[in-house]
């Protein structure tokens, strides 16, 4: 565990939290990442907030790279795993109804049914996946 | 009104996923991947983002409406189907595979790399595909 971070996952965690709250707080909307973005593209109406919503996530990375000064991470290679990989997280969380934040932050904050067994399934499908391949 | 807010909101997720360390999908392949050196981070996360959510969603839904919309769209299913637990499952199998879950891929673009580029397209294509094969009948969305 000597690469566990606690202090910046427990900061980071509290802009997510943030950030979530604020969209139910003004806009009335949960902020479900697949859900806005793959609306933002296939549908028209309610498509300018949406894209807004899209150009922040754009944003806060280079935002927090100014502050920090570092805008280095790692990135998948582009080969057949991540193409197939990117494919599977699209239509899972399209058929799923929901990804990580969607179910994982706002449904289980809501104490949803539907996201807390969604969030178990992706979490153990996941953990398997990522601890056998 | 709505698309500042919108605009921060976006912001404000993204930066916590970049301050968070879950832009770098190996951050999160060490939580997922428990044979090896695991790294509880992500778990953490989530956990500080639901107590802030949680408790103030307490808060907000004693307001009637939102402050900048004349109601809230909060999701109204209840039931279990087949549709919610396989694309759960399949999303899982994506996620595992490489560490990418939708917000950190989409907030990972601007640092240009074709691998997270194409994974990003594929996304897309995901959910159109899923769009014109739905698994139940056709969803509602607003």
């Amino acid at each position: 565990m000597d690469n566990f971070t606690p202090f910046s996952a427990l900061l980071g965690g509290s802009l997510i939290g943030l950030g979530t709250l604020l969209l139910l707080v003004t806009l009335g909307r949960i902020a479900g990442i697949s859900g806005i973005v793959s609306l933002a593209i296939f549908q028209r109406e309610g498509r300018s907030w949406r894209l807004a919503f899209v150009a922040g996530l754009l944003l806060g990375p280079l935002l927090v790279a100014l502050v920090i000064n570092d805008f280095s991470f790692s990135t998948p290679d582009l080969n057949s795993r991540t193409l197939i990989a990117g494919l599977l997280v699209g239509l899972g969380t399209a058929w799923g109804s929901g990804c990580t934040s969607g179910h994982g932050i706002c449904g289980i904050g809501r104490f949803s049914p539907r996201s807390i067994v969604a969030t178990m399934m992706f979490m153990t499908t996941g953990v398997i996946v990522a601890s056998l391949f | 009104m709505h698309l500042f807010f919108a605009l921060l909101s976006g912001m404000l997720i993204s930066a916590g996923i970049a301050v968070s360390k879950m832009i770098d999908p190996q951050k999160v392949l060490s939580f997922l991947d428990v044979s090896g050196n695991w790294d509880p981070s992500l778990a953490l996360v989530m956990a500080a983002a639901l107590l802030v959510y949680t408790l103030g969603y307490r808060l907000v839904l004693n307001k009637s409406t939102p402050l900048f919309d004349k109601n809230f769209y909060l999701p109204t299913k209840q039931h279990l189907d087949r549709s919610l637990l396989a694309g759960a499952a399949i999303f899982g199998v994506g996620w595992g595979l490489t560490g990418y879950c939708p917000g950190p891929a989409i907030a990972a673009l601007p640092a240009a790399s074709t691998g997270t580029a194409g994974f990003v397209a594929m996304m897309v294509l995901g959910w159109f595909i899923a769009g014109k094969i739905p698994i139940n009948k056709r969803q509602q969305k607003s």
